[in-house]
Order: C-alpha cells, then sequence, then structure tokens
C-alpha cells in the first residue's frame, strides 16, 4: 500500500568549517522520506547527526547540500504544519501551562476564543485537565512533557518532530507517556498525520516506529532500514520484539571487525583519534561484570544492557573503549573478553594498573606520544594547549577537550603520567 | 537569599577594549571644542531654594521624578542598544568594549559636558533638567545594558528552536521570549542602579561649571543650599526626608519588582525558600480593585506585545565570499574612525595641554588608587567577617539583608557635610579624613554579597567542618573564604568602582565658604569642573577612565576568573 508522501529528504548534509578552515562533517548524504500515518525514528548513538537532521526538517538549520520538501514546498524555515517535541520541553517558565499551550497558537495570529478553545482541547485530551493555571516549575517531569506534546499538536502539525521526547524521564513516567501517546496515535484522536522521532533507546524504537533508520556516526549517516511491521500494541516480550532487538543490536556491532581495527571504533586516526570520556571505575566494572556469572567473559549485549540498566548512549562507549584496548571484542551483538581481559577481570589493583598501563601506551596513540614527549623533554612537562591545538587541526574544540581529559584520566589511573590543573600542563611526577 | 549583586560578568578583553577609550575620550574632547567654538554665553539655571523644612517633601518628589525619567532613558537605551549588539556580530565587536569603558568612566566628570551641551541644546531650565536627568541616565544605564545583553546571549537554545519552531515574528520573541528571559537580571540590575542613581541624583542638582551655575529644586538642591549656608539643622531636615524617600523607594518598588521578577527565574525546581516576598506586591496581586484599575493598561500591553509586527527575523547565511567582504569593509571603517579620532585628540592635546599636565594627572591618579586600595580593604577587614557571620545565621540574615541593600541606596553625600564639621571642630588632615568619604556609600556592597555568599555555603560543607571540628583560622580557610570568594569578588568590585566615582565629590568638599581638598585625580576634576577648563576635565576623566579600567583587568577580572575555576561550590 503506498501511502501519499508527506516529507522528502534528498542527500542533505551538514558540515560545519572551523576557523582553521578544515571542514567537520556531521550529516553526509542523507535521504528520508515521510509518508502519511507512519511513525518513523532515527535510531543511533549520541554525535550521529540525527538531531541535526531532525533540525533541518524542521527548518531551524539549513543544511550544507541537498534539500527537504514538505507537501511539495521546499523548507527553507520554520514551516507551518510541522510542530517539534523537545528533549528537554523547552517549555517557558514565565506562562502557565494554558499560556504556553497557547503560544504556537498566539503565533499564528489567531483570535483569543478561537486560540482558547483548541488550547483547553488538546490539554483535555493530553490528559492536562486541572492543571490549566499551573507554572512548569510546579509540574513534575512527566507533567512537563505533557505540556509539551499538547503545545505541539494544539497548532494541527501534519507532521510532528520529536527530539528525544522520553530520555529526559524516568522509566516509569517515560513508559506511561510512551503508551498513552500510541493509544491516542492508534485511536487516530491525534490531529498529526506523521511523526519523526529521534531516539536512542532501541527497545522504544521497536515499541513506537513503523520504520527505524539506523544512524552510523563520524559521519553520522544511515547505516540500514528496518521495518517493524508488529500490531500495535506491541508486547516487549513477544519473541519477534526481542528479535529485532536483537537484530539491531547486532547491526549497531556489525560495522566493527572483530579484530578490532581502531579505525573504524572512533573518529580519526593515529593520535587524532576522538576518545569518549569512560571513567576507569566503569571500564574495570564492564570487565568484571563479563567476566562474572552469567557470562563467563562473552555476553550478548541486549540482555547485558538491560542487567547493568544502561542505552546504548552508556554502554558503547565503554566497550568500544575495551575493544580499542584490546581487552575485549565486539562483533555480531556481542561483547568477548580477551586473555588480557579476563586476567585484569581477576586481578588486583597493582596488577589491574600494570595492564592497564601497558595496553594504554601500546594501543592508545595519543597516550604514547604524550609519554614520548615527557620522556624527550629534559623538564618532563608539557602544556596541555601544545596537545589541544594538535588535535584541534583534526577536530573541533569540544572534542580535542574531552580526547584530552579522557587520557588525562586514565593516565592518572595508569600512573604513566600525571597532570597538574593548576600550570595546566602534563608532566611525569607523581606524588608518590 | 540569592540576591549577590549579578554584575554583568567580564568577557574576554581584547583589543578593541584600547580602540574603545580612544574613541569615547576622542568623542568628548571634540564635543567641547566644537561646544567652544559656538561661543554662546550661557545663562545659569538657578531656583531660588528655601531651606523650610515643609518645602521638603516638593523637592523630594522632583527629585523622584528626575530618578524615574532617567530610568525611562535608560530602559530604552537598554532595549535598543543592547539588542542590536547582541544580534549584529558587527556592532557588538565595537558597541560591548565601549560599554565596559563606558562603566569604567567616572559619571560625575561628566556632568560638566552635559550640562554645556544641554544647555546649548534647550536654553533655560529645561536644559537643565535635561542634563541632571542625562547625568543619572549615565550611572544607571551601562550595567542595564550589559546584563540585558548577556541574557540575551545566554538564552536556552532549546527556547530559542521553540520559538523558532512556533513561528514567532521577530517582535513577538522578543516580547516573549528575550525580555521575560532577561527579566530577573534586568530587574535586579535596574535597582541596584537606581540604588546608585540617588548619588546622582543629589550631584546633579546643584553644580557649577566655570561661570554657570545650575541649581534645580530637589533635595541635592536644597542640601547644597544648606551647605552654602552653614544650616545644620536643614542638612538635617535632608537626611531625614532622604531616609524616608529611600524607604518608600525600597518598599514600594524595590522589593514588589525583585519579588515579581522571580516569576521570570529560569531554573525550572520548585523551591520556596529564599525567595523573596513583598507586602506590596501580594497586596497588588490579591486586590480586585487594583486589578481592575490597571487592567486596560494590561490589556493593552499584553496586544502590543503580540502584535505580529514581521519584523525581520535573521536572514539565511549569507554569502561566505560576501561576509568577508563585508567584516574587511566594517574593519577597514572602524579604523579609519579610530585614525581619525586619533588625530583630532593628538591635535586637542598639543594645543591645550603639556606634559606636565599629563604626569600631574597621572601621579595624582595614584594618590586616589593608593586611597581606594586601602579602603577597600579596610572596609573588607570590617564587613568580610562581620558578613560571613550574619550570612550563616539564616534568621539574622532575613533581617540585615535587606537594611544592608537599603542603606547602600542612600546617597552618601548627603553626609559629607557632617564629615566636613567634623574636620573643620578638630582641624585633620584632609588627605586621610577625607578618603573614608569615598567608600561611604560603597562599602555595602561588600557587605550584602559576603552575606549572600555566606547563606549559599551548602548545608553539606557546614556539617563537614563540624564534624571534622574544623576551628578558627583553618575552619575560615577551607570553608568560609573559599565559600564567599566570588560574591565577595563581586561586591568588592563594584564597591571599588563606585569608591573611584565618589573620589571626584569626596576628595574635594566645601561648607560654607571654607572649602577642603586631598590630594587625588577626583579633586583634580572636581577644580577643572568648578573652574570650567575642558581641556583638563577630559585629560582627568582619560586618567581616572584609564585606571580603573587596567585596575579591573588586572586584579578584579583575574581574581573573578580565579573564583569561577576554583571556588565554585554547586558541584
Amino acid at each position: 500500500m503506498l501511502e501519499p508522501l508527506v516529507l522528502d529528504a534528498r542527500h542533505v548534509s551538514r558540515s560545519f568549517v572551523k576557523p582553521s578552515g578544515a571542514k567537520l562533517s556531521v550529516l553526509d548524504d542523507v535521504s528520508l522520506t515521510l509518508n502519511k500515518a507512519e511513525i518513523v525514528g532515527l535510531l543511533g548513538r549520541s554525535g550521529c547527526g540525527k538531531s541535526t537532521l531532525l533540525r533541518i526538517v524542521a527548518g531551524l538549520m539549513a543544511p550544507s547540500s541537498g534539500e527537504v520538501e514538505y507537501r511539495g514546498a521546499r523548507v527553507s524555515g520554520p514551516a507551518e504544519g510541522i510542530a517539534m517535541v523537545f528533549q528537554t520541553f523547552a517549555l517557558f517558565p514565565w506562562l502557565t501551562v494554558l499560556q504556553n499551550v497557547e503560544v504556537g497558537l498566539e503565533a499564528l495570529g489567531l483570535p483569543e476564543t478561537e486560540r482558547r478553545k483548541r488550547a483547553l482541547a488538546a490539554i483535555d485530551l493530553i490528559g492536562l485537565d486541572g492543571f490549566e493555571s499551573a507554572y512548569p516549575r510546579e509540574l513534575s517531569g512527566g507533567m512537563r512533557q505533557r505540556v509539551g506534546f499538547a503545545r505541539a499538536i494544539v497548532v494541527h502539525p501534519s507532521v510532528l518532530l520529536m527530539d528525544e521526547p522520553f530520555s529526559a524521564l524516568d522509566v516509569l513516567t517515560a513508559e506511561t507517556l510512551r503508551t498513552d501517546f500510541l493509544d491516542l496515535w492508534s485511536e487516530g484522536q491525534l490531529p498529526i498525520s506523521s511523526v519523526l522521532m529521534v531516539t536512542h533507546n532501541i527497545e522504544e524504537a521497536v515499541l513506537m516506529c513503523d520504520r527505524i533508520l539506523i544512524f552510523s556516526s563520524n559521519p553520522g549517516r544511515i547505516a540500514s532500514e528496518i521495518v517493524v511491521s508488529l500490531p500495535h500494541p506491541r508486547n516487549r516480550l513477544d519473541p519477534r520484539f526481542r528479535a529485532l532487538v536483537d537484530d539491531i543490536y547486532t547491526g549497531m556491532t556489525a560495522k566493527t571487525p572483530a579484530r578490532g581495527n581502531a579505525r573504524e571504533l572512533f573518529p580519526g586516526t593515529g593520535i587524532s583519534m576522538a576518545l569518549p570520556r569512560v571513567s576507569t571505575n566503569l571500564l574495570s566494572g564492564m570487565m568484571e561484570a563479563v567476566a562474572g556469572e552469567p557470562y563467563k567473559g562473552r555476553a550478548d549485549m541486549p540482555p547485558l544492557a538491560a542487567t547493568l540498566q544502561m542505552e546504548i548512549n552508556d554502554i558503547f562507549p565503554i566497550a568500544e573503549v575495551l575493544q580499542l584496548l584490546r581487552f575485549a571484542e565486539l562483533a555480531e551483538g556481542d561483547i568477548t573478553l580477551t586473555d588480557i581481559g579476563k586476567r585484569f577481570a581477576g586481578a588486583a589493583l597493582d596488577e589491574r594498573k600494570r595492564l592497564f598501563a601497558l595496553h594504554l601506551l601500546t594501543y592508545v596513540p595519543l597516550a604514547g606520544h604524550i609519554r614520548r614527549i615527557l620522556d624527550e623533554r629534559p623538564s618532563h612537562q608539557a602544556p596541555f594547549e601544545r596537545f589541544k591545538e594538535e588535535l584541534e587541526d583534526t577536530m573541533s574544540a569540544e572534542l580535542a577537550e574531552q580526547t584530552l581529559r579522557a587520557i588525562i584520566s586514565w593516565s592518572r589511573y595508569a600512573e604513566v603520567f600525571s597532570y597538574d590543573e593548576n600550570t595546566h600542563s602534563f608532566n611525569l611526577e607523581n606524588p608518590a | 537569599m540569592n540576591q549577590a549583586i549579578r554584575i554583568a560578568s567580564f568577557y574576554k578583553p581584547n583589543r578593541w577594549d584600547a580602540a574603545a577609550l580612544l574613541l569615547i575620550i576622542a568623542v568628548l574632547s571634540l564635543s567641547v571644542e566644537g561646544l567652544h567654538d559656538l561661543h554662546v554665553p550661557l545663562a545659569s539655571v538657578s531656583t531660588p531654594i528655601t531651606l523650610s523644612p515643609s518645602a521638603l517633601p516638593g523637592y523630594a518628589l522632583r527629585s523622584v521624578t528626575r530618578m524615574l525619567l532617567a530610568m525611562v532613558a535608560s530602559l530604552l537605551f537598554t532595549f535598543t542598544y543592547a539588542t542590536l549588539a547582541a544580534k549584529s556580530r558587527h556592532a557588538e565587536r565595537l558597541l560591548i568594549p565601549i560599554l565596559d569603558i563606558l562603566q569604567s568612566v567616572p559619571v560625575l566628570g561628566f556632568l560638566s559636558f552635559t550640562v554645556t551641551f544641554f544647555l546649548h541644546l534647550f536654553p533655560g531650565p529645561m536644559g537643565a533638567e535635561c542634563a541632571a536627568i542625562f547625568a543619572i541616565f549615565t550611572s544607571q544605564a551601562w550595567n542595564m545594558a550589559f546584563s540585558f545583553y548577556q541574557s540575551l546571549k545566554t538564552i536556552p537554545v532549546d527556547l530559542q528552536e521553540a520559538s523558532r519552531a512556533f513561528r514567532f515574528s521577530g517582535w513577538q520573541r522578543f516580547w516573549q521570549l528575550e525580555v521575560p528571559y532577561a527579566m530577573p537580571g534586568l530587574v535586579w540590575n535596574m535597582m541596584i542602579s537606581m540604588s546608585g542613581g540617588w548619588f546622582f541624583v543629589v550631584a546633579s542638582e546643584a553644580i557649577t561649571v566655570g561661570s554657570q551655575t545650575i541649581q534645580l529644586p530637589g533635595i541635592g538642591a536644597y542640601v547644597a543650599e544648606a551647605i552654602v549656608q552653614r544650616n545644620v539643622h536643614a542638612v538635617l531636615w535632608a537626611l531625614a526626608a532622604m531616609a524616608l524617600v529611600i524607604a518608600a523607594y525600597d518598599q514600594l518598588l524595590f522589593r514588589p519588582l525583585i519579588a515579581w521578577s522571580e516569576k521570570f527565574r529560569f531554573e525550572q525546581t520548585a523551591s520556596g525558600i529564599g525567595a523573596p516576598r513583598s507586602w506590596v506586591l501580594t497586596l497588588l496581586q490579591r486586590t480586585r480593585l487594583l486589578s481592575h484599575a490597571f487592567e486596560p493598561l494590561g490589556r493593552a500591553l499584553y496586544n502590543l506585545s503580540h502584535l505580529r509586527f514581521p519584523l525581520r527575523t535573521p536572514p539565511v547565511k549569507p554569502h561566505p565570499v560576501l561576509a568577508q567582504l563585508g567584516d574587511k569593509a566594517w574593519s577597514a571603517c572602524v579604523i579609519a574612525g579610530l585614525f581619525y579620532g586619533a588625530w583630532r585628540l593628538e591635535v586637542y592635546v598639543a594645543m591645550n595641554l603639556t606634559w606636565p599636565d599629563i604626569t600631574q594627572a597621572l601621579l595624582l591618579g595614584l594618590a586616589t588608587l593608593g586611597r581606594v586600595i586601602v579602603l577597600i580593604a579596610l572596609a573588607s577587614l570590617i564587613w568580610v567577617p562581620i558578613g560571613v557571620l550574619i550570612g550563616l545565621n539564616a534568621r539574622l540574615a532575613r533581617i540585615v539583608q535587606p537594611l544592608a541593600q537599603a542603606v547602600a541606596a542612600f546617597p552618601a553625600n548627603l553626609l559629607f557635610p557632617v564629615a566636613v564639621m567634623g574636620i573643620a571642630r578638630f582641624d585633620a588632615n584632609p588627605d586621610i579624613w577625607l578618603s573614608p568619604l569615598m567608600i561611604l556609600g560603597t562599602q555595602w556592597y561588600i557587605l550584602f554579597n559576603v552575606i549572600a555568599g555566606a547563606a549559599n555555603i551548602p548545608g553539606d560543607f557546614r556539617e563537614v567542618a563540624g564534624n571534622f571540628h574544623l576551628r578558627g583560622w583553618q575552619w575560615w580557610r577551607t570553608l568560609a573564604l573559599p565559600g564567599i570568594f566570588s560574591a565577595y569578588v563581586t561586591g568588592a568590585l563594584a564597591a571599588s568602582g563606585g569608591a573611584w566615582n565618589a573620589s571626584i565629590v569626596a576628595e574635594w568638599v566645601r561648607w560654607g565658604d571654607a572649602s577642603y581638598s586631598a590630594h587625588g585625580l577626583g579633586a583634580y576634576i572636581a577644580g577643572a569642573t568648578e573652574a570650567g577648563d575642558y581641556p583638563r576635565i577630559v585629560l582627568g576623566i582619560a586618567v581616572m577612565s584609564l585606571y580603573v579600567t587596567i585596575f579591573n583587568r588586572l586584579l578584579w577580572s583575574k581574581l573573578y576568573s580565579f573564583a569561577q575555576r576554583r571556588f565554585a561550590m554547586g558541584e
């Protein structure tokens, strides 16, 4: 069955030009379509460009190349008929619930009586009756996001954009809001024709979406598309549901070859590899968890994530740092400890530090690089800025800062070199 | 209790600062030259002042009116200047350094220029009134504009996106997002400005520039007249009247507005602790009659702010090459303007001033600098311990804090005659005993900021200090001083800025025919003003601005960023 096309994004790319003139690509040649009466999910880890794509579709950001067509017209600014729900709710704190819901109608210049009628109807529909005169600060997170939904649907948009709408809520509240939304959607009570939502929660995507576009990072691309044809309401325990979740995990780990080539893991190569800030406690904790019962050195990622109560934004960076350090391997949605990884998990603190130091200097090029420079210099000191500038040739300032902070915390743990916050310099001193 | 004075925090100094300083001084000297060329003799505007106490309410009303008019002007300035600076990258690069330098230019030094300028514009009382209002304006506008600019620059991205996604027009966005978001900071700065403004109301109502004497009916002129006539009773009456005005201002305007602006605070947490309260605001909100009376006005304002003016929304990015060309053209214009200004300034200085003049001004500046440093140190020694003890006692803090804020609003220059009488009686050395006058009015900033800082020290830290038996110097070193450091720097910065300004009236005072002066840049500017010696006024202002700017850059901004880095207690 071919539904009419509502939204069509073609070959959309977005890149930033750095002061040095280098180009950072965030989104690379992405195309997507949104048909009438479907919910499409953009799934990926933070920094994969999915939110950027959503903002380009919303007309809040212009693409560097490519174009977005909405109902046959090119999007060149916020379009009438596209409304957005924000991760952080983005409610105006000085307006009451009712005023917040009316905001979009006011901006359109609707007369007051009409505004009031529609706003009250939306408030009623979304379950906010009785809260009309409350200010956002008086509400719980869940109630605030309900206001966010009411504000969006009251303008009767044909496309509803949702930017991780449930990720700032606790697990129970998020589930309630999802179910309420899906009920209204299935019953056709929402004055919306299609939904485009961004999420980093695999189960949420499988629960809500008709199609899921899986993003890969650096630069953001659509890696694969999965059609979910399970009927609503969906059951998380349904074997078909579980199979889809497993498939997606496998898809997200399949990109990295089993040999653990660092180039595929993190953007950049050699010393200019961007690294995530993952604490050594998490690294040790993960190795212990995988080494212990019931996994015994090899764990399937979905149940592991569920046991540790982690989402893909939490678990993937840890797993990938372990792979970079050759403590583990990732493949087919599984994480497997290497022999050294198993030894680390069973070792005492001193042995752990020794292993960590060895692998850090051997497999993390930037750590080895800093150590070499400190060894060569007579003063055994080198300023933070020196390395930051070196990194900024190939990455953004924030990424450079993040990478160096990661190196600092790992090298402090491994005691391979240390860092003085007051003088902003690396050194070889060890306050023993 | 989080009422630390939120001064515009520092932006990164750059080479545009020097440009701004040069530009301001050049404009001043050029305007003097222009006025000088007119050769029009100006009549003095001098309303006879009666010293009868019964005339005081009328005078007080006139003074208050001037203050409010200046506030309206400051608001208009804030909404235009700061908005332009926040929205145009080109304007920003010049406007913000100018604003920053203007904050350090001694406002009292301006008086002579504004008086001459406005009397040329509107000869007669009208011109004199404008001059006084403008002087008050210059004491209020800069920090308000700075606060508004900074608020505009820090509006959370999600709110900006929401307002764009829901297709607000530029006008709607201004009134429904930008102004409300900036409201708490703006209201706080307005109130601080008004508190500081009383000082200038008093100073601007009675001034002499060369042959011209300006005397406008008001409390300031009343005191000036009392000083000329050596009438102690009249001085006391004026003090009482001013105290009443300040109390009324505090209760009827300051507190209600601050309490009202809390509703615009962005933090989305519900905490009822420490939110300022005002009985007047409660009364206004609960009284049916009053709300009905104000409804048409409110309605009109509401409708105005909701009009869909298609005010320009930021266009799609211009072509990079064009943008670069624009950048270059703009820089070229500014540099050309600078060279022209520098050249004219050079000519002006060469014609009117000699090297000894400049050396003298610099040396006198050093004397005043020494005074400011010693006074801030003394005031800190006194008020930091007291402030910490008050701040840690929640009940005491609730009582003292509003009092300290109200006292800070009291124009200290009204108290000068009292000090002068003392100096005359004991034949004291003016170089020493006039100094405390400089900090009389501004020391309170240190006190109430330290109180706020101490009250905000997290309870956990205080419990740790108790649990591990921290006492004496260790307690101060590890808990109290780091805890209040940021707040203290903010307060001391305000106090030192105020002290520089006050030096112009504090280093040279009179009682009847007798006058006492200390050696310092303030007395230099005051003397030049009285003599109508414009080149030396410009020189004095330029040197003082230079000192204040350098002092701010080398000391306060360093301390401030240090405090932010090391002593942030939140996380």
